[in-house]
Parts: structure tokens; C-alpha cells; sequence
């Protein structure tokens, strides 16, 4: 049990420092590769959960998927090695004190309203399981994401297409 | 057991960075790549309570599938829109797009 806790503890900062690389960093290229460290701690925090096929999807979709569209993004769109003198816009004061306010609340709401809960005995296996509710319970949802899905991907070549 | 107030204060946490990055950063990827943080701080925590709360129908695991699907959407769109900022006015730094402003 302990160790377990040791593993999330490693796994809650790895993640925290990938983010904070993200959202601080100066370089654009560097934010971009601590993404793919962040989405990695993030799947092996879902694995801690047991939700395995969600840490799969997670890997293929975000690292696989996402990340290199905004790599290829950023190289499309910047010269690559420039640090930029200021990465941050005039609100930087304001900003900090609406997030730290969001912080407070949410650990707030976190730690004082949600009593302790113990879990329900794990389940053997969980990807069967969320196949069978996707075509049964959430057929309808399922169906409308799909529909989205293609809407945003003929969205995004006609508007990234050239005249 | 792990409990669950650190997965929620693990998620808030990453949120806030999250919403701080997207509020701040000039460069319009960077805004992207704060979004995705914080649709994936929501994601842990419909993860964890879908773990810890006392059915076992998965359906917070569900709905973090359509949070994905959905996250991959704006980011295909939003690049797709990062790229025609880019030819129209040569920079992606978001307080220079003035166009709509006076």
C-alpha cells in the first residue's frame, strides 16, 4: 500500500513538472516535448486507476496523435530555437490571481466536501466492458461524437487548405 | 489505497496551470497545448471517480473517451485555424492579431 502511494506520489510530481514546463517554458519546441513527458505520466496515472485501455488510448491519441500535430504546427508556424523575449501577455498579474483562486477552490472542494471513499473491489477487465456500454447505453452519444469527428476533420482541411 | 482527494488535488492542480497558461501565453500553440492540459486534468478526475465512487457502471471512464474524441477535434480545428492566422498575418502571437479590436 505504501508503495503504491510512493508510485503516485513519483508519478503526481513527474507530471506537475511537465506541466509547469508546458505552461512556463520559454521555448515552444521544449513545451511541446514536455507534453508528450506529461501525457506519458498521465496514462501511467489512469494504469494506477485501472483504466487500462483508457492509458492506451491515451498514448496512442495524445502522444502519438495530437503531439506531433503540434509539432508539426509549431514547425510550420515559428523558427525553431528562438527563445521569444516575452512568452507571457500583460495579464500575466491578473491571470496568476484568477488560477490561484481556481487552485483554492478546487482543493478546497477537493479535501472538504467528498467524504472518504474506500473504492469498489476492481474489475477483472475493463476495455470489454466500455465496448459493450459504447454500443448499447451510449450508442447515441457515440454516434453524434463520430459525426463530429468528421465535421472537424473536413473543418480543418478546408480551412488549413490554400486557395 | 490511494486516497482520492490526491487524484482530485492532483487535477486541480494541473487545471490551474492549465486555465494560467491559456489566459497568459502569447504564442496561439501554446494556448492549444494549455487546453489539452486541462481537459486532461478533467479526464483524470472523471477517471478517478469513475475508480472510487460506488458503482462500478464505468461511466465516468466513458465519458473521458468522448472528452478525447472531443479534445482531438479542437485541436485538428484549432491548428487548422493557427495555420490560416499564420498566413494572413505572419505571427501566431495572439496580442498582435488586432483586427477585431479599436
Amino acid at each position: 500500500m505504501t508503495l503504491k502511494l510512493g508510485i503516485f506520489y513519483f508519478l503526481a510530481a513527474f507530471t506537475l513538472w511537465a506541466a509547469a514546463v508546458v505552461v512556463l517554458g520559454k521555448n515552444i519546441v521544449r513545451s511541446a516535448v514536455a507534453l508528450i513527458f506529461g501525457f506519458c505520466g498521465m496514462a501511467a496515472l489512469y494504469v494506477l486507476l485501472d483504466a487500462e485501455f483508457l492509458a492506451a488510448v491515451q498514448v496512442l491519441i495524445y502522444v502519438g496523435g495530437i503531439t506531433i500535430l503540434l509539432l508539426f504546427a509549431i514547425m510550420l508556424t515559428s523558427r525553431i530555437g528562438v527563445t521569444t523575449a516575452r512568452v507571457v501577455n500583460d495579464q500575466v498579474i491578473l491571470s496568476a490571481i484568477a488560477a490561484i483562486g481556481l487552485l483554492v477552490g478546487l482543493i478546497y472542494a477537493s479535501t472538504s466536501g467528498i467524504p472518504a471513499m474506500s473504492g469498489p473491489p476492481r474489475l477483472p477487465e475493463t476495455a470489454p466492458f466500455l465496448g459493450r456500454a459504447l454500443l448499447t447505453t451510449y450508442a447515441l452519444p457515440f454516434e453524434a461524437v463520430s459525426v463530429l469527428l468528421l465535421a472537424a476533420m473536413v473543418g480543418a482541411i478546408v480551412l488549413a487548405r490554400k486557395e | 489505497m490511494i486516497p482520492l482527494s490526491h487524484y482530485l488535488i492532483l487535477g486541480g492542480i494541473i487545471f490551474s496551470l492549465g486555465v494560467f497558461g491559456a489566459l497568459t501565453r502569447r504564442n496561439a500553440i501554446a494556448i492549444l497545448m494549455s487546453i489539452e492540459l486541462m481537459l486532461n486534468a478533467v479526464n483524470l478526475n472523471f477517471i478517478a471517480f469513475a475508480r472510487y465512487l460506488p458503482q462500478t457502471m464505468l461511466q465516468g471512464q466513458v465519458f473521458a473517451i468522448f472528452v478525447i474524441a472531443v479534445a482531438a477535434a479542437e485541436a485538428a480545428v484549432g491548428l487548422a485555424i493557427v495555420l490560416g492566422l499564420y498566413r494572413n498575418f505572419k505571427t501566431v502571437n495572439v496580442d498582435e492579431i488586432n483586427l477585431m479590436k479599436w
